[in-house]
């Protein structure tokens, strides 16, 4: 695989301008909010007076220059470390570290749930453009598509959880359940349920259009009409031929919709009570956090990168003749 | 006015712009229908919908008209979703029609501003941006804006790309017209087409995105939307569901009503062109 060498090369070369562009800009807009986290600090803790607050902002760098703190906070990039939450007065990459595995298992699964529903789905549709069950399955998406997931959440949870009792209303698991293995397993399952359902179906029904539509131009190219003249069943023409060439945009959107779903966990995890890496977005907001949520933001960022970075090798094994320059763009 | 003739011929644009319409409606006649503020107290607390005439649509935890909250959400749902995709694709144009025009290294920092923009996730960067900026009408605008340009900036970037080397450009170089002149008069306009039809995407996905701001309690507290309505009736959402139910209803058939328009309305572009 030496063109996929190349490839994850050349990625990681041009990623570090991007990157730094993310570090600086999110740094000065977060510099340009009122009052900072010793501020927020204090409100929280009942206040102290300006001899304390100025001793705080001293241990915390705060004091210093606008451009020395960025060029600090960059070298110490460069070392892995992302620096001090406040809010949570621990190191950034250990409460990063900790939410993310919670967040990465709910947008795998939902992104797991919305590929091979919506795919399958989209193939049911696109088998036979232009028919009644493709009609229906194409405006069922639309419909789906327009749908928030906060609210599909919360209208689940209604369902499934306060009318039917069948799953549990929020959290990840039970707690203090001393559930271990397979058990424990089984239980994040049913708490995963609705989350996943709830951030998977608007996706579920982007693949599901996204399959259909390029299944649509498939049918109209001349292979397949080879194909039909060769005298094959629809069944083989649809599966070895039509949706064998219909799956490359399905991969390129797959890389597209990660930034969404990470933006959509954020949402979905305060719906359902998630400890997860979203939520934590969203306390960093709540307790002015700076660097914690610049911490956020870029981890966000490598993880888009790294997601993208996966979908272009799966494409080149995909398909044989984009060679790893075009790969790259 | 035969372009809407034929929107409306084709079943789900007619379903679309029906819907648009209802909602256009109630956010224009909002003022009429329910005057006053629709954050006052306007009955007892917690009515069930369609049992007292004056208040069809029941009352939330304080004692608030919910058709009041419904209808005067429906404006503030507009008028966010249409100035912030409106001023997206403003930006996107400008960078990506400079981008494209000036070539070389303006474009490449620009197109590595644009990355930027599109790897780090557009509802984080909103939620960062109103944090910082504070939750009103205005700012959460503005970062819906930011959050959505990137990706008009690069498709009115490889329109120019194709466009710049066409005959009429070079016609109005060899005329002497300035360089920004050819990119904003000459190129631009004949850009826009694909942009628009990405600009009812952005809409809706506005839309989206603030009702999830209101949601999470960073939206504007001075002003009804109905992702603020969804997370006050969440509160209490086992003894009154309606109170989330009603105003999630009125996001899906907004959003649903723009892509179903759109999709028409591609539609039936596609098909004027035909003879």
């Amino acid at each position: 695989m030496h063109r996929a060498l190349i490839l994850v090369r050349r990625r990681a070369v041009s990623a570090v301008p991007v990157l730094l562009i993310v570090v600086v800009a999110t740094f000065l807009l977060l510099e340009a909010a009122p009052g900072d986290a010793v501020d927020a600090y204090l409100l929280s803790s009942g206040g102290g007076d300006a001899a304390l607050a100025a001793g705080l902002r001293a241990q915390y760098g705060l004091d210093q220059s606008l451009l020395s703190r960025l060029i600090l906070y960059i070298t110490a990039l460069g070392r892995l470390d992302l620096g001090w939450s406040v809010a949570f007065e621990r190191p950034v990459k250990d409460l990063i570290f900790e939410r993310l595995p919670t967040t990465l298992l709910l947008m795998g699964s939902a992104t797991a749930l919305s590929f091979g529903l919506g795919s399958l789905l989209g193939v049911v549709a696109g088998s036979r453009p232009g028919s009644f069950r493709d009609r229906a399955l194409s405006i069922g998406a639309l419909t789906l598509y327009a749908i928030p997931g906060f609210w599909l959440g919360l209208v689940l949870v209604l369902v499934f959880s306060v009318s039917l009792r069948w799953l549990p209303i929020a959290g990840i698991e039970t707690i203090a359940s001393g559930k271990q293995g397979l058990a424990r397993a089984l239980d994040i399952a049913r708490h995963l349920a609705l989350p996943v359902a709830a951030l998977g179906f608007i996706y579920l029904a982007l693949f599901l259009r996204v399959m259909r539509t390029a299944m649509a131009e498939v049918w109209r190219q001349d292979f397949v009409l080879a194909a039909r003249a060769k005298g094959l069943t629809r069944r083989r023409i649809v599966w070895r031929h039509v949706v064998r060439a219909a799956l490359l945009p399905l991969v390129t959107v797959l890389g597209l919709q990660s930034a969404g779903m990470l933006g959509g966990s954020v949402v979905i995890e305060s719906v359902f009570a998630i400890p997860g890496f979203g939520r934590l977005a969203q306390e960093a907001v709540a307790g002015r956090d700076a660097p914690l949520l610049i911490g956020i933001i870029l981890t966000s960022a490598v993880l888009v990168i790294l997601v993208n970075l996966a979908v272009d090798l799966v494409y080149a094994v995909l398909d044989p003749r984009i060679g790893a320059s075009e790969a790259v763009r | 006015m035969s372009f809407l003739r034929r929107l409306l011929a084709i079943p789900t644009g007619a379903v679309g712009v029906v819907l648009l319409a209802v909602i256009a409606a109630a956010a224009l006649l909002a003022p009429w229908i329910s005057p006053g503020d629709p954050l006052r107290i306007a009955g007892p607390a917690l009515l069930p919908p369609f049992s007292d005439p004056a208040l069809p649509f029941g009352t939330d935890r304080l004692g608030r008209d919910v058709l009041a909250g419904l209808l005067h959400g429906a404006r503030t749902s507009l008028i966010v979703g249409i100035a912030a995709a409106a001023a997206s694709v403003l930006l996107g144009s400008v960078v990506g029609t400079i981008a494209g025009f000036a070539g070389r290294l303006v474009d490449e920092a620009l197109m590595r501003v644009v990355d930027a923009f599109q790897i780090v996730p557009g509802f984080l960067l909103a939620l960062a941006f109103v944090s910082v900026a504070g939750g009103s009408l205005p700012t959460v605008i503005v970062a819906i804006a930011l959050s959505s340009w990137a990706q008009p900036a690069r498709l009115v970037r490889a329109e120019v790309l194709s466009i710049r080397e066409r005959d009429y450009v070079a016609a109005a170089r060899v005329i002497g017209m300035h360089p920004l002149e050819i990119a904003f008069k000459e190129i631009l306009p004949n850009a826009l087409p694909p942009v628009l039809a990405l600009a009812a995407v952005i809409v809706a996905a506005a839309i989206l995105t603030e009702a999830a701001l209101s949601f999470l309690g960073l939206g504007d507290p001075n002003v009804v939307t109905w992702g603020s309505m969804i997370a006050e009736g969440r509160n209490v959402l086992r003894a009154a569901p309606f109170l989330s139910i009603i105003p999630g209803i009125g996001l899906v058939a907004a959003v649903l009503g723009v892509y179903l328009v759109s999709e028409a309305a591609g539609e039936a572009l596609g098909r004027g062109g035909q003879p």
